[in-house]
């Protein structure tokens, strides 16, 4: 304490509008959680970008690694049948 | 009424004209000269910390209400007159905002202290001045009244931490707020021109809402841990023009450029 | 499971590869080769590393102490709308400087690490900052000029191979596309104005001509990493060609304001389609970069009076928290 250093790092999420998910903008520095939630406001907003935001401490975020990139997501790659355009249906049958 | 007809005498002699019904005129140019005022002069002396504040985000905060105030102002004074001449072109005997605003910014605490004040204030009368008979009027209070919600919680949010936060913090801050305290009867001051608008449901009487914002203020500092300051002598008069020494170098500043070329456009 | 997003984690997690495997710099290369992003917690050459680390945080550095000289004008402006601009203007600068911050962040050196070593006068920041705004017209003239390099520096990088970086410039474009605009603006209004007010501007433009053309950095021949840079998309126009397009684009935009920019030997070449320019003088422009600007240490003061002045306040922010959460947890 009494050093002056700089708070921690949060990563900010904003939602631009109504039925748009939250969507990872930048970070802030910021002592705890309701400063963190003014300093995003301040930082990412100040041109009417969000309707509604969403602090996270960086430390708080688990990521995958990029090494296992390969078999995490190689994997889905041949599963094309997940895709509804895998099926033949003639264009007479509607609403399918 | 003897300061009505003064306040009209003066404005003819300084050749201001008449937006609106001239028996309203004076006394609501004065309302809104004393709102416009007061939102300008705080965003002035806010904007001062530009480039120089605790933390980056912190910097952006305040440059935010800043630049909400000097919106406020310049709408307000859009009501008295020609906004940029009033702002521009009065001296001190002239400006109509309280002493609290015309405060330096001193450190960090003493900044928040003034905002906290302020703040507080300013939404409790946007709020009820949102319904005002005068429709502009109602109509910049509507629009202030969500920026100055944020100023208030900003400041009380500080406020709560300084207080609350290192012991050093807490010396600041009690001083700041010591050093404001003297200027809170000011807001809630009603003289002869707001008590024609006050019956005419133009203006808002602050002394309704003096109790809610002492009771206000109290239970933020209580939240900090700091002592409400006991009362002191109030120092009243910028509704008059009868201002502090800070005042006048504040618009030395702000004034120097349109007064020193006098016929530019800019 | 590595928790790794940012810097905050860095710091538990052990140096990448000392030695570097040939093949881990070919896939790297290739990558970047195919126009792809590469990301924080992708592997990526030291230098790579380094030379990123470097070029954002000297960025964001311009950007902070950029703020001061407009800064020098918020409460002296003119009017009422052009106080908002400049206010919103300085306030978006410290927003870029702080995006930028956040995204070398990302490569595991912390904000505060950069802040030190700008303070020690260990890093840098742009040459052109450490001059003084003496007149209103310097406020138009940066805004044109300044901003007008800048926006052609920075432009190109919303497309550097970094992906922080990348999105860090995509958000500073946008905000910043209003800026050479005002400035410019303030320029007619002037060019426009009475007598003293056009002597302003050509006084701005006289001093500030220089400096916008030294922004683009040291001559092709004196700039070592400038291959490397490219191949790596750090960087996507040399310095001389951006310095060209710079002058070719600014001279006509002097002309319509009726003023003359400062330099004799600016004559439009037909035969290369653009101007000729002067030298600019490399004396100068390495002596400022050392650290010799007329305000620099004016600058360095205010950054530092700002970070030390701040710590009181950052601590009890920090104590606050601290105090909340043990009270959480009892």
């Amino acid at each position: 304490m009494s050093q002056g250093h700089d708070w921690p790092l949060w990563e900010v999420f904003v939602r631009a509008k109504g039925g748009l998910s939250h969507r990872h903008v930048g970070s802030v520095h910021a002592p705890d959680p309701e400063l963190a939630l003014r300093h995003a406001r301040d930082t990412y907003t100040r041109r009417l970008e969000g309707v509604s935001l969403w602090v996270v401490k960086s430390t708080d975020i688990v990521a995958s690694d990029p090494e296992q990139a390969g078999e995490l997501f190689e994997p889905a790659e041949d599963k094309i049948y997940r895709h509804p355009t895998f099926y033949d249906i003639p264009d007479v049958v509607k609403h399918i | 009424m003897a300061t009505r007809s003064k306040i009209d005498a003066d404005l003819v002699k300084r050749g201001r004209t008449d937006p609106v019904a001239p028996e309203a005129i004076p006394a609501m140019q004065d309302y809104c000269q004393r709102l416009g005022d007061d939102a300008l002069i705080l965003g002035q002396r806010l904007s001062e910390w530009c480039g120089h504040a605790p933390a980056l985000e912190v910097d952006l905060s305040l440059a935010n209400l800043a630049l909400d105030l000097i919106g406020q102002g310049t709408n307000f004074l859009g009501l008295a007159g020609d906004a940029d001449k009033l702002a521009f072109h009065r001296d001190v005997l002239d400006w109509k905002n309280c002493w609290l605003v015309e405060q330096p910014n001193g450190d960090f605490a003493q900044t928040i202290a003034r905002q906290l004040l302020f703040s507080t204030w300013q939404h409790m009368l946007y709020e009820r001045l949102a319904a005002s008979s005068d429709e502009r009027i109602a109509a910049i209070a509507a629009k202030g009244v969500k920026e100055v919600a944020y100023h208030r919680e900003l400041a009380a949010d500080w406020t709560i931490r300084l207080g609350d936060g290192t012991e050093e913090s807490a010396r600041r801050m009690a001083e700041g707020l010591d050093w404001c305290w003297r200027f809170v009867p000011e807001l809630f001051e009603v003289d002869e021109v707001l008590e024609g608008l006050i019956a005419d449901g133009i203006a808002v009487d602050p002394r309704l809402f003096e109790g809610e914002y002492r009771s206000v203020i109290a239970a933020v500092l209580a939240e900090a841990k700091l002592a409400v300051p006991a009362d002191q002598r109030a120092i009243l008069g910028g509704r008059r023009g009868h201002h502090s020494e800070h005042l006048g170098h504040l618009l030395a500043v702000m004034q120097f450029l349109p007064r020193t070329y006098p016929d530019a456009q800019w | 499971m590595r928790r790794m997003y940012t810097t905050e984690l860095s710091k538990n997690v052990k140096p990448i590869e000392t030695a570097e495997e040939p093949e881990l710099v070919a896939a790297f290369e290739a990558r970047v080769a195919a126009d792809e992003f590469i990301e924080p917690k992708d592997w990526m050459p030291d230098a790579y590393r380094k030379t990123l680390v470097r070029q954002i945080s000297q960025h964001a550095h311009s950007e902070i102490v950029g703020m001061l000289p407009e800064g020098n004008w918020i409460t002296r402006a003119p009017s009422l709308r052009r106080k908002a601009i400049l206010l919103a203007k300085v306030q978006d600068e410290g927003g870029h400087g702080l995006y930028l911050y956040c995204a070398a962040e990302t490569l595991g050196t912390s904000r505060e690490e950069m802040v030190e070593a700008l303070h020690s006068g260990k890093a840098k920041y742009s040459t052109i900052f450490n001059y003084p705004t003496l007149t209103w017209a310097d406020i138009g003239a940066i805004g044109w000029l300044v901003d007008g390099a800048a926006i052609m520096n920075q432009v190109p990088l919303q497309r550097t191979s970094y992906g922080p970086y990348a999105r860090a410039m995509v958000r500073v474009c946008k905000e910043e596309s209003f800026h050479q605009r005002q400035g410019y603006e303030i320029m007619i209004a002037l060019a426009n104005g009475t007598p003293e007010q056009k002597r302003m501007a050509q006084d701005a433009l006289n001093r500030w001509w220089w400096p916008s053309l030294m922004m683009f950095g040291p001559p092709d021949d004196n700039s070592p990493n400038t291959e490397r840079s490219m191949r790596w998309r750090i960087k996507r126009e040399t310095n001389d060609e951006l310095r060209q397009k710079f002058v070719d684009i600014t001279v006509p935009q002097a002309d319509f304001l009726n003023l003359s920019v400062p330099d004799p030997e600016v004559k439009w070449n037909e035969a290369k389609g653009g101007y000729d320019f002067g030298e600019v003088d490399w004396e100068e422009f390495y002596a400022v970069v050392r650290g010799e600007g007329p305000v620099a240490k004016e600058r360095m003061k205010a950054r530092r009076d700002a970070w030390d002045n701040g710590a009181w306040v950052r601590d009890a922010a920090a104590a606050y928290e601290e105090k909340r959460r043990a009270k959480q947890a009892a």
